[in-house]
């Protein structure tokens, strides 16, 4: 129990006036990021991190390892409004989080969404603290070849057999996978698909594609309907808060199974964007009532929120132990951590104890003032969907330009938002499912990345993805779930011809 | 979008000339995926080649293109989108194309503020002072979280060159 | 480039004094071509700390990440920003590679070279479990291995990626290069044990050195590096033999420098000049040196521009001989 007095040690340290006002302000300044989109986590560290030079390095990482919760926590809430993820890990949450707004739901999306984060959080601090040195040594068994195997799965559990024309759903994972291909190539050091621009030289950024597929388009099917949102008035009151806590705990196992998902994802590190799509994917793999998702079904919410959040918060176990940054803010984060002459890497546990305790027990802390904050502000976000129409889409339209802008700092980038906006639109009127597509394109060139990598060790030897227990594992996970859907489909069709199909039971 | 299926009678644009174009875009994607993998080697070197896999998906690309055109084909024609409908959503796109365009020239901080003047005043029914302080302040706000608070500069023309910025 | 060239001399010529003439109006914009958290953003964000700490310039410093295209889209738009004296890039040997191997239209000619801030080393890094002990071991190993040892590293046709091509050629081994997507996953996969080796920077590597993942073989340099202070229980980074010593004819070091945009006066070139001078007397700028292991080369005006065409020549050489050099 040596750790757990270290922990207490490092609350005492935590809970100090000053620390506890940096948490605060921290979580209040990464809300704010995490909701504009092109301002994310790392803009909000790297700004910060000049100022705390002078501070006492366990306060300076509380303030801003502060952010990186209060981003976590913000990126939810432009997606649920407007159908625009403020950060990339909360696409998923748009899948169901914005129908739920139009249904006049927006502040059960939204404390559902919070409440999802902080539980995936909460688990991805809890891994954090007890097993830390072993989770460490896991991730070092990953090498190209499983780092396939981790994207493979992501893709198959995500990619069932939807609802829409399979052709289309085919046609939009293929778009995806070449929009990805754009640009360098890293394991070549060639530049692909780029016919000598210097434009299309930095490749498609999934934000930017986001920004016009999911925002732009929203605004555009919008006018369609007449000038305003479909969303209706949303209660205002702090108890749809507790309704919403009240159905939580049937939802136990979607919540347990996107923490584990999500913890895995960030240590691995696979990263909390797809964590969020293997946990929306799972989801509805599991769920009685698959076809409800994506019209505003709850699970829909939590499902991708809490992997989400916990990948993001087990991103920091590898920068810490190892040194390796799972996230953009992760690598900033190292980065002020060896400018205050911290070395990040297993001896950080041994030699600098106050302050990693410190900084874990600030964890715990910084991510239950997120979401008292947040939860507060459930009322003020929801009040939004009040503002006439002609007023809030002008404003969404001057915050995706910006938005698209800032990710690389390039107009260009301003006129792909407006493209795929158009893109976005027709595809939504031609029942194209956008979901594989920005899957494709988040994914894809790094699951062809590490294919090419697991090749290039193995001489062009396809076995190496069976070579041992950990890859095969995961192959043959991932083969099941791409299976599935087809496998489930004969037995009904099956069972159907022998007369066999009697009517479902009804209650759980 | 269960709800924007118009009734029959309504003119608009055929859904199934949509459809078409759509489906030969995307090959056209395809080709040019494909001319630009094969030039460079789509190949098994001992380990496929950097064309290999966009070689690979731009053919699922083509035939998953060619199938969405077929069944486009065999379905009963709809109206994908009505003249009516085209004239609002025109309403709103042709100014964000204009003030996407205007960017370049003037910055984004004045070109938001006509943009939103724009769209305020032909589209909502605001008083004139609703529309000027929105005008005026949004920008505004805009500057002083992203120039003054962030650090992160954003597009600006010769007004802001003007002010030293 | 001429302009250029001409510029630097001035300001080298010009006396401190004259320095002062110019002064900048408004935030100075550092463009990092690689990703938050790499060594040139940590450089770049060092230099701002220190800019910011000691009060150098009134006028505040603002890191851009524009890491697309191994740096080349930065690249370009320095090229475009030309006359904007509130501009820098943070360069590696990339200013010269990039261009090399893309075939981009830039070159650092069209840029107005500011100051060498350092040289970075490179270390053969081998898992702490492995056989090796020595350079001559690891190559020995690799003519014979089968399927052949690999390497990983940064990226393909980058530094790291030359080295290993030319040890191949200067040992006569077959070496395969695994391309990751930086020093710092790369470095994680040789504690893992999926590469044999990898040809990291000290900074990128010093971690799993210390935590006994990994062990270095010898420094890819003349001499060894200088800071002698105790890194792990009994070695110092001066401790570290290099690969000539050991039979392995190989030496490569990457300039850190930063560049302004063409077509800037001489007098506001100056002005940065006397900056990064200023900057690195700063302890800030020393405690990351000995941090990262770096060697400190400072080199401006024409000294800097020697310095750039030799080593864009020795690259392009080495480049050529590896086949890098982009032919489509």
């Amino acid at each position: 129990m040596d750790d757990l007095n270290q922990l207490l040690l490092g609350f005492q340290v935590a809970l100090t006036w000053h620390n506890v006002l940096f948490m605060v302000v921290g979580v209040l300044l990464g809300i704010v990021v995490g909701v504009l989109p092109g301002l994310g986590g790392p803009n909000g560290v790297a700004i910060l991190l000049p100022l705390t030079f002078g501070m006492d390095p366990t306060s300076a990482i509380i303030l801003l390892s502060s952010i990186y919760w209060g981003a976590l926590f913000g990126g939810a809430i432009t997606s649920i409004l407007f159908n625009i993820p403020g950060e990339a890990w909360s696409v998923a949450t748009t899948f169901d989080g914005y129908p739920m707004a139009q249904q006049g739901r927006a502040g059960e999306a939204l404390t559902a969404a919070f409440t999802a984060s902080f539980i995936g959080a909460l688990s991805g601090v809890v891994l954090i603290t007890f097993v830390a040195p072993l989770v460490a040594k896991f991730a070092l068994r990953f090498g190209p070849a499983e780092f396939f195997g981790v994207f493979f799965l992501t893709f198959c559990s995500f990619i069932g057999m939807g609802r829409e024309n399979k052709a289309k759903i085919v046609a939009s994972l293929a778009l995806g996978f070449l929009l990805a291909a754009v640009g360098l190539d890293t394991i070549s050091g060639d530049l692909r698909l780029t016919f000598g621009t210097s434009e299309l030289m930095k490749g498609f950024d999934f934000l930017v594609v986001v920004i016009g597929l999911f925002g732009v388009s929203e605004i555009l099917l919008t006018i369609e309907e007449g000038l305003h949102f479909k969303g209706k008035r949303a209660a205002m009151d702090l108890a749809v808060v507790l309704r919403t806590w009240a159905s939580l705990p049937r939802y136990w196992a979607t919540l347990i199974r996107s923490s584990v998902v999500g913890m895995w994802m960030g240590v691995t590190p696979g990263g909390a964007i797809a964590a969020s799509f293997m946990g929306y994917g799972l989801a509805k793999r599991f769920s009685r009532t698959p076809e409800s998702f994506g019209r505003g079904e709850v699970e829909g919410v939590l499902a991708p929120e809490t992997a989400a959040h916990a990948a993001g918060t087990s991103a920091l176990l590898p920068m810490l132990a190892l040194g390796i940054p799972g996230s953009a803010t992760a690598a900033v984060l190292l980065g002020g951590l060896m400018i205050w002459g911290l070395q990040p890497g297993p001896l950080l546990f041994v030699e600098k104890k106050e302050f990693v305790w410190g900084l874990i027990a600030s964890m715990y802390l910084g991510n239950i003032a997120g979401l008292l904050i947040v939860l507060a502000t459930v009322p003020v976000f929801a009040a939004i969907m009040r503002i006439p129409f002609a007023l809030v889409a002008p404003i969404i339209l001057v915050v995706c330009a910006i938005g698209a802008y800032t990710v690389e700092s390039s107009r260009f980038d301003i006129w792909l938002m407006l493209v795929f906006g158009v893109v976005g639109y027709v595809f939504k009127k031609l029942d194209y499912p956008l979901a594989p597509l920005v899957l494709a394109l988040v994914l894809g060139d790094r699951a062809e990345d590490a294919f090419r990598q697991a090749l290039l060790g193995s001489g062009g030897n396809l076995s190496v993805f069976f070579s041992n227990g950990l890859v095969s594992t995961l192959m043959i996970l991932a083969l099941l779930l791409l299976f599935w859907g087809p496998l489930g489909e004969v037995r009904k069709r099956i069972a159907r011809k022998i007369g066999l199909s009697r009517p479902a039971p009804m209650t759980p | 979008m269960a709800e924007a299926s118009p009734s029959t009678t309504e003119r608009g644009i055929s859904r199934r000339l949509v459809e078409t174009i759509v489906s030969l875009a995307l090959m056209g994607v395809a080709a040019l995926a494909l001319w630009d993998s094969y030039e460079r080697g789509a190949g098994w070197d001992n380990g496929p080649e950097n064309g290999f896999f966009p070689a690979r998906v731009a053919w699922i690309l083509a035939i998953a293109a060619l199938a969405t055109l077929w069944s486009a084909f065999r379905r009963e024609e709809s109206v994908f989108v009505t003249y009516e409908q085209l004239r609002l959503v025109a309403q709103v796109f042709v100014p964000l194309f204009l003030y996407v365009l205007a960017i370049a020239f003037i910055g984004i901080y004045l070109a938001s503020a006509l943009f939103m003047a724009l769209f305020m005043l032909m589209l909502g029914s605001f008083r004139w002072w609703q529309t000027l302080l929105a005008v005026v302040l949004t920008p505004l706000i805009i500057f002083w979280v992203f120039e003054l608070q962030f650090r992160v500069p954003l597009p600006k023309g010769p007004i802001e060159t003007m002010l030293g910025y | 480039m001429r302009v250029a060239v001409t510029a630097a001399i001035a300001a080298a010529l010009l006396p401190v004094s004259a320095a002062q003439a110019w002064e900048p109006t408004k935030p100075i914009e550092i463009i990092v071509p690689f990703p938050p958290g790499g060594s040139s953003d940590q450089m770049a964000r060092t230099i701002q700390g220190a800019i910011q700490k000691n009060n150098l310039v009134k006028q505040p410093i603002i890191i851009v990440n524009k890491p697309a295209a191994a740096g080349g889209e930065a690249m370009l738009d320095i090229q475009k920003s030309a006359g904007d004296p509130h501009k820098l890039i943070t360069t590696s040997s990339g200013i010269y590679m990039t261009p090399l191997a893309t075939k981009l239209p830039v070159s650092w000619k069209d840029f107005t070279p500011v100051a060498m801030m350092a040289q970075d080393a490179f270390v053969l890094w081998v898992n702490a479990a492995s056989p090796y002990k020595t350079a001559k071991d690891f190559i020995d190993a690799a003519k014979t291995a089968n399927p052949p040892l690999k390497t990983g590293g940064n990226g393909s046709k980058r530094e790291d990626h030359l080295i290993s091509v030319t040890m191949e050629q200067v040992g006569g081994a077959k070496i395969t290069y695994v391309p990751y997507q930086g020093g710092g996953p790369s470095s994680v996969q040789l504690a893992g044990g999926h590469i044999d080796a990898n040809m990291n920077n000290p900074a990128e590597e010093v971690a799993n050195w210390r935590s006994g993942a990994v062990k270095p073989l010898c420094v890819f340099s003349q001499k060894p590096m200088e800071y002698t202070q105790k890194v792990t229980a009994d070695m110092a980074w001066s401790d570290i033999p290099t690969c000539p010593s050991q039979g392995l004819n190989v030496t490569y070091q990457m300039l850190r420098g930063m560049f302004m945009p063409g077509k800037v006066t001489p007098e506001q070139q100056a002005f940065y000049v006397e900056l990064f001078r200023k900057v690195a007397e700063t302890p800030d700028w020393k405690a990351y040196l000995e941090r990262n292991a770096l060697v400190p080369d400072l080199r401006s005006g024409q000294a800097f521009v020697d310095f750039l065409t030799e080593d864009e020549r020795k690259h392009k050489e080495l480049m050529t001989k590896a086949g890098f050099i982009a032919t489509n």
